[in-house]
């Protein structure tokens, strides 16, 4: 019985508990108890959905990441508000974007990343994990929106992970 | 509250208002489904993070301390918020929404 008393994914859990702390009004004795069973049996049960642990290289990495995404979300939120108003028409484009990422954690950062910047969504991902299929709401060209986001977003994420 | 707050906050909550107006304006305006597509996740990356940061900025002025519960809104929104794009546009493809007819390119049938 006393054997699955562990925490497989030690990061897992801290950011569980952490979230936890921060989700309840000021730390006390109750929030740190259900903190940690949250942290304890979070893991337990969506175990089956990590074949794998996220292969974190360079984590140190992740803040800039982070921040360059906000601040292209910013600047081209703008880009698309002034689409929306402005009278012509877009030309929407689907980009079959191959990938050059490997691990799947990576890969759906990257798809996260595109649907959260304004102007892309990611639609969908082939079956073998190689191309990524992507609806770009005003593009001038395929290969621009490819080269965009592998020298913005994939290229960051490979170093962070390869 | 001091008066530079009150000017902060004023000033994200009309920014985000407007950004959330104009994704409900795309809602409408746009052609077809997957542009559509592109308003809720738009709208709520930038108009609901002025919100929250105004709120952030509002409750941090008024109880002195920064109170992370909003952030942590705005975090699970931006984790949400990509994950429900992408199910919607693979049921558009799934039974086959007709596209804006000047778009390239196609949606897969996989």
């Amino acid at each position: 019985m006393f054997d699955r008393l562990n925490f497989p994914q030690p990061w897992l859990s801290w950011v569980l508990f952490l979230t936890w702390q921060i989700l309840s009004d000021g730390v006390t004795g109750g929030s740190v108890v259900l903190g940690l069973i949250l942290a304890w049996i979070i893991p337990q049960l969506t175990h089956g959905f990590w074949p794998e642990r996220p292969g974190f290289k360079k984590p140190w990495r992740m803040p800039a990441y982070i921040l360059r995404v906000l601040k292209d979300i910013v600047i081209a939120s703008f880009s698309v508000a002034w689409l929306i108003l402005s009278p012509r028409s877009p030309r929407p484009v689907f980009i079959s974007y191959p990938l050059k990422l490997e691990h799947p954690l990576a890969i759906s950062i990257l798809a996260s990343t595109i649907s959260l910047t304004p102007g892309t969504v990611s639609a969908d991902i082939s079956d073998d994990n190689k191309t990524l299929l992507i609806h770009a709401l005003d593009a001038a060209s395929d290969q621009e929106v490819i080269n965009d986001i592998y020298n913005s977003y994939e290229k960051p994420l490979m170093e962070m992970f390869q | 509250m001091s008066q530079f707050a009150e000017y902060a906050i004023s000033a994200l909550l009309l920014f985000g208002g407007a950004f959330t107006l104009v994704g409900a304006i795309g809602l409408a305006r746009l052609p077809d489904f997957y542009t559509r597509l592109h308003g809720p996740t738009k709208a709520t990356t930038v108009g609901v993070g002025a919100i929250m940061l105004s709120s952030v900025i509002y409750f941090s002025s008024v109880d002195q301390g920064i109170d992370f519960s909003e952030i942590l809104i705005t975090v699970f929104l931006f984790m949400t918020a990509p994950v429900s794009a992408n199910m919607l546009a693979k049921a558009a493809m799934h039974i086959g929404v007709k596209t804006v007819k000047d778009t390239e390119g196609n949606p897969w049938h996989q």
